[in-house]
């Protein structure tokens, strides 16, 4: 009984304990010197679990009555989310120990937010739903500001905290009013309360459900906070923030849906189909404008979430496949660009301007090689994986009947391509300027080669993603 | 007779004053995070009245959900004013209308 439902969550549990173990152990032993082992430490049992539940876990177990749900679909997101937590320690541990930030709690906090992740992918209840967002936000916010003698940082945490908190707190109302009137919190109880016609509170529950849910991954029109946070947060954060969060949000958003209200599709089929429209072309237009680059991967991420949840939209099984293909090869782009982005230095000191890439070639041809082909990828340029994750969630709502969502997704997608396609012109074809720093940080490049060769050779057939992606969509779309 | 819509009434009058808090507030950075508390806290209200055995569906889960909400709103506010204290620290000044370093 309770042994079992403990073997369940065994994953989190270990997690949590190391967490709190490495977090004694440093504070009474080297403090700020271990931060190197930690991290590695850390990235390693990341690895570790990731290999763990992705080969090991078998079937659908629910523990701790409804609580806790352990299937494909988790675990799909589950593996994305530690391997993608793995690469950013990795390669961000160099640029803090450059900037005199290598404090052995960041790594610490990842884990945190890597376990509230992980119970988010899991949730079965409104309950251990919130539990999860909150674990993985309340360490979010406190690396966003980890630069605290910094401005821009302290307020990218201020902005991001506000903001969070209020979208957490609509989350919350809509539970509340969810639980209210369909007299349960688990997912299980409410889908079979909630057949055919849905009672008005847990209708205006919903939506301010997918209110909440749209805050955390960054949709329009609550996507006021994504810029400022990923310009102002130290850059290691904002990759963290712009890959593993977002994959987790996103399964979460998905679990939501179809777990507790998979019985009435047209109640939240429009809403959503909205939502991405609107993503998709805020993040292209405003980010034509946009001059540092850490902003301009703030709006290609909204652009990215709206073509994600025109996935959702389509509302079955072939729709969540989709768009849980669309977040894995979103989150290995992300992991490349962000890498290189940390690489950006002048006289040693980071840079984020995008006119310092002018002839960046001339610098490193093969660093320029893979920027280029990350951002073909980013844009959804034919031969890269990038355009074969746009193809399938186009597909997918093309399929569904929704035809005029797919059609303002290729509009959409083609808006976006010029600023990508911009930088690509700067580090090839523009103008002379004082050039950046041939950087030597071995992870990070080592990460932005992989990730531009992912792209490359992962056409042939995404390393099995899409199958995978297929076996969590059907565990999760009944 | 106090009935569950007296209940709610008083929890969504909070929940839209906090909201309202929060965006029409132009001073003060702790106006906010009062407003956050609000906002939680009219949640609160909500799940104890609906799980009241006498006006709400009798059951405990309610409850147990409340408990859960002070909980994660007390971590909540501990680490929104050590931030806020850090900002202080850098910029000299909490109010709302100086958090402007990054526009656009």
């Amino acid at each position: 009984m309770t042994s079992t439902d403990f073997s369940i969550v065994l994953p989190e549990v270990l997690l949590a304990v190391y967490g709190m173990a490495a977090l004694l152990f440093a504070v009474y032993t080297g403090k700020d010197k271990l931060s190197g082992l930690v991290t590695w430490l850390t990235a390693a049992v990341f690895v570790i679990v990731a290999l763990w539940i992705g080969l090991g876990g078998q079937g659908s177990r629910v523990a701790f009555g409804g609580l806790f749900i352990d299937d494909a679909f988790s675990r799909f997101g589950k593996v994305g989310v530690l391997l993608a937590g793995a690469a950013v320690l990795v390669m961000s541990h160099d640029f803090l120990e450059k900037r005199g930030f290598a404090k052995f709690e960041y790594p610490i906090l990842l884990l945190f937010s890597t376990i509230g992740m992980m119970v988010m992918v899991s949730a079965g209840d409104l309950m251990s739903l919130y539990l999860g967002l909150e674990l993985m936000s309340l360490s979010l916010y406190v690396i966003a500001s980890f630069r605290r003698d910094n401005v821009k940082s302290t307020e990218a945490g201020l902005k991001y905290f506000v903001l969070g908190s209020l979208s957490s707190g609509l989350l919350l109302y809509g539970s509340s009013l969810i639980y209210g009137f369909s007299g349960t919190t688990s997912f299980a109880g409410i889908i079979s309360v909630v057949q055919g016609n849905v009672p008005l509170g847990v209708l205006f529950g919903l939506i301010f459900v997918m209110t909440g849910l749209a805050f955390k991954v960054s949709a329009v029109p609550f996507h006021m906070w994504t810029p400022d946070v990923y310009e102002g947060a130290p850059t290691p954060t904002t990759a963290f923030f712009a890959t593993a969060p977002k994959l987790a949000a996103m399964g979460l958003f998905a679990r939501v849906l179809f777990d507790a209200f998979g019985g009435v599709p047209g109640d939240w089929q429009q809403v959503l189909a909205v939502i991405a429209v609107a993503s998709m072309f805020w993040g292209a237009f405003a980010g034509i404008g946009q001059t540092n680059i850490k902003r301009l991967m703030a709006y290609s991420s909204i652009t990215h979430m709206g073509f994600a949840l025109m996935g959702l939209a389509a509302a079955n099984a072939e729709g969540v496949q989709s768009a849980m293909v669309y977040m894995a090869i979103y989150v290995a782009m992300n992991i490349g660009a962000f890498a290189f982005i940390m690489t950006m230095e002048r006289d040693g000191k980071p840079v984020t301007d995008l006119s310092a890439l002018n002839l960046y070639w001339r610098v490193s041809p093969t660093k320029a090689l893979a920027v280029l082909v990350l951002f073909f990828s980013l844009a959804g340029v034919p031969p890269m994986l990038g355009f074969f994750a746009k193809f399938s969630v186009l597909m997918a709502a093309w399929n569904a009947g929704l035809t005029w969502l797919a059609i303002f997704g290729v509009i959409a997608s083609v808006i976006a391509a010029f600023y990508y396609l911009r930088v690509v012109y700067y580090m090839y074809f523009g103008s002379e300027v004082e050039p950046l720093d041939n950087t030597k940080s071995p992870v990070a490049v080592l990460l932005l080669m992989v990730s531009a060769l992912i792209m490359l050779v992962g056409i042939v057939n995404m390393f099995g993603v899409d199958g995978m992606a297929a076996i969590a969509a059907d565990a999760l779309v009944k | 007779m106090v009935g569950l819509e007296h209940y709610l009434t008083v929890a969504a009058a909070l929940f839209v004053i906090g909201i309202f808090g929060l965006f029409l507030n132009r001073k003060n950075i702790i106006i906010i995070l009062m407003s956050i508390e609000m906002i939680l806290l009219s949640v609160n209200i909500n799940l104890v009245a609906f799980s009241s055995s006498t006006v709400g569906l009798g059951d405990l889960t309610g409850q147990i959900f409340t408990m859960l909400v002070l909980t994660v709103a007390a971590a909540e506010a501990a680490i929104g004013l050590a931030i806020l204290v850090s900002f202080f620290r850098n910029r000299g000044t909490i109010d709302v209308e100086d958090v402007n370093v990054m526009k656009g």
